[in-house]
């Protein structure tokens, strides 16, 4: 093992910025295991690089409805005067019509501000992408606490539910649903349509068949934390289930919780762009990275930039996502070594 | 072992059984009448009525789904009549023996258009699945036996990147430039074996199966890599690497046998979920495979045929998982079943 030796030379030797102890004895501080995690991770230069990308990406998605509102960006308004009629609607200009009032060019066809677009696209993926990521840990996470803290009967019933999910050829269902559920929603719940009824769907059904993953994990550690001492004095105290399940196991969870919620982000960010192309989800005008890029087939020749930002927007959110996950789990378990 | 095969044959064929319950209740106790669909624009209630009835819409999903199940064993006739059948069997459609339905918007039965189509989507997965793993594997071990170089780093870094681009971007990106601007590759295009030999089919299935390749190559690069690793640190191999064996031969031999059992389980898995038809390649190609049959049934809300599709790739997904497990107790001698 070489964890331990790195970690007690980063603590005998003192960064050069630092004052010494008033003493001059180097003190002696034990740090908690998310203290070393922590430390671990900052270490670690690629997974540091992707976590930046990813809070860049997140703050352009909190940012991006103010800009909107605010009139900074304007994601919907047509300019048709800077479209090419001759030329079937190309933009003007090279590179897709780059201009100081649209940095990334205008939308073919439409003439709509592409920079814009894909700022407020990232809005609304993000949005789906973790609303979807939520139902599915929350269904998975509650699942497996119970299957794996009860046994017997209830373990094997949700045993065989996690089978039977994860047997749905999902991308079919989604697919296969959509119109029944989207016409559900708004016919029977009074889902306002539109938008709303779309994004809603995806979430639901993303987080339907994403959760027997998490379970399967939930129930592993749950195996083992439930042998534990502090449960049995729970127990013994006369805790309830509820309070067992969510107050003494689930914070234990945390470390595969986070690292397995930064592994299945980008995959449903990749999954909303796979069903925008498919014309389920949210429909344009309101863009989506995934909607946005579907909207740009038609030229991909004829305007190649329009084609490949959002497709690249998209790589590097998701390779940046993959990385902060592999980084965390790394980061929190020594054990495991790339 | 034969018990335990018996037992496994058992859960899958209760899992059917409840998948197909849990599939009809979900699409035929839906708020959309499927007579809507299924009869045409400009249906008049009159005949609205007699679609409902020759689909046997009328009657409530329990009995649906009884005569659904019995038709998969017997057959049975649209409409159910046994009085029409003698007075005018030109109004009747028959449906014989592994029946899964009737669709109205093609006048076939659902049977018929999966046996049609399966063989294309069989080609593409097989095909692809050869890529992927001889890619994957290859790539992996160089990577593994690389270890920290920039061969390893470019071989991890390229595949996520490529995993991570969607699908049907790379796709329309081979596909229009690739195939169509740069004329460097065929314009893909299923050609039966029986028709035109191994050579034509291949070239036709070159682009997609490609495509769909890399979706799955990055996994199984970042698979083996680990396993190979992981088996670089095992015990029994520093005994044959310290008791004379070639180099070649502890890698083949002993720490490749070890890396890629587990890679058995995936693939099997992974191949199983794609013989359903790879919904977004077979899109962007116009591959009339099962994936783009099940787009153009759901576009058309033709439910019989979605419904058949989507229970004939669970039992795949079923059958698989049973295989695979077998399959893995043979190879993997730690492996005892009960």
């Amino acid at each position: 093992m070489t964890v331990p030796v790195t970690e007690l030379e980063s603590h005998v030797t003192a960064p050069p910025g630092e004052e010494p102890d008033d003493s001059g004895v180097q003190k002696v501080a034990g740090r908690s295991p998310t203290q070393l995690a922590l430390a671990r991770f900052r270490k670690d230069k690629l997974s540091m690089a992707a976590f930046c990308v990813v809070a860049l990406y997140v703050a352009t998605a909190l940012v991006a409805p103010i800009l909107v509102k605010t009139g900074v960006l304007d994601p919907l308004t047509l300019h048709q005067d800077l479209l090419d009629v001759n030329m079937g609607g190309i933009p003007k200009g090279s590179f897709g019509g780059i201009s100081a009032d649209h940095w990334l060019g205008v939308e073919p066809g439409t003439g709509r501000d592409v920079l814009s677009r894909l700022v407020y696209g990232i809005t609304w993926s993000l949005f789906i992408a973790l609303s979807a990521t939520f139902v599915a840990m929350g269904i998975g996470t509650v699942l497996g606490i119970i299957s794996g803290f009860s046994g017997g009967f209830t373990d094997s019933v949700i045993g065989r539910a996690i089978d039977l999910t994860l047997s749905f050829p999902s991308t079919m269902m989604l697919l296969a649903l959509s119109g029944v559920a989207v016409a559900f929603m708004t016919g029977t719940l009074q889902v306002p349509a539109g938008d709303v009824a779309n994004a809603l769907y995806v979430i639901l059904v993303l987080g339907f068949f994403g959760w027997p993953g998490i379970a399967r994990i939930v129930r592993g550690q749950v195996l083992s934390i439930r042998e534990r001492e502090f449960v049995d004095a729970a127990r013994l105290l006369g805790a309830s289930r509820g309070r067992l399940y969510f107050k003494e196991i689930l914070p234990n969870l945390w470390a595969p919780l986070l690292v397995y919620f930064t592994l299945m982000m980008p995959a449903f960010i990749s999954a909303e762009a796979a069903l925008s192309y498919l014309q389920v989800g949210v429909k344009p005008p309101t863009p989506t990275l995934g909607n946005i890029l579907t909207d740009s087939i038609n030229y991909s020749v004829a305007d190649f930039v329009f084609f490949f930002t959002p497709a690249f927007l998209i790589m590097i959110i998701v390779v940046s996502f993959n990385l902060l996950g592999d980084g965390l789990r790394d980061a929190l378990d020594p054990k495991t070594h790339r | 072992m034969t018990a335990y095969i018996i037992r496994r044959m058992f859960t899958g064929i209760i899992m059917l059984i409840v998948m197909s319950m849990v599939t009809f209740l979900l699409f035929f106790s839906s708020p959309v009448n499927p007579e809507d669909f299924a009869c045409g624009k400009n249906c008049s209630p009159a005949l609205k009525a007699q679609t409902k009835k020759a689909l046997g819409y009328d009657e409530p999903v329990t009995t649906q789904w009884v005569k659904f199940a019995k038709g998969v064993f017997v057959g049975r006739d649209f409409p159910d009549d046994p009085a029409l059948k003698e007075s005018a069997p030109e109004t009747i459609a028959e449906c014989p023996a592994p029946c899964l339905g009737y669709s109205r918007t093609t006048n076939s039965t659902v049977t018929e258009q999966i046996k049609e189509a399966w063989p294309i989507s069989l080609s593409l997965a097989i095909t692809a699945f050869f890529m992927w793993m001889i890619g994957g594997i290859v790539f992996g071990v160089i990577a593994a036996l690389r270890r920290g170089s920039i061969i390893d780093r470019g071989i991890v870094g390229a595949s996520l990147v490529f995993y991570a681009f969607p699908t049907f971007f790379i796709g329309l990106f081979l596909y229009k430039f690739l195939a169509i601007k740069w004329e460097i590759v065929k314009i893909p295009e299923y050609v039966p074996i029986s028709e035109g030999g191994v050579s034509v089919w291949f070239q036709g299935l070159l682009l997609p199966a490609f495509t769909l390749s890399l979706v799955y190559m990055a996994g199984y690069v970042r698979m083996t890599r680990a396993f190979v690793l992981e088996s670089m640190g095992e015990d029994y191999l520093r005994t044959a690497k310290s008791k004379g064996l070639a180099p070649r031969k502890v890698l083949y031999k002993h720490s490749m046998r070890a890396a890629l059992t587990p890679l058995v389980t995936m693939a099997g898995l992974d191949l199983a979920g794609l013989m359903g038809g790879a919904i977004i390649t077979e899109q962007v190609f116009n591959y009339p495979g099962l994936g783009k049959l099940a787009v153009t049934a759901t576009r058309n809300f033709d439910l019989p045929l979605v419904v058949g599709i989507v229970l004939v790739l669970a039992a795949v997904v079923i059958v698989a998982n049973l295989v695979v497990d077998l399959l893995y107790a043979v190879i993997d001698p730690r492996v005892r079943v009960g």
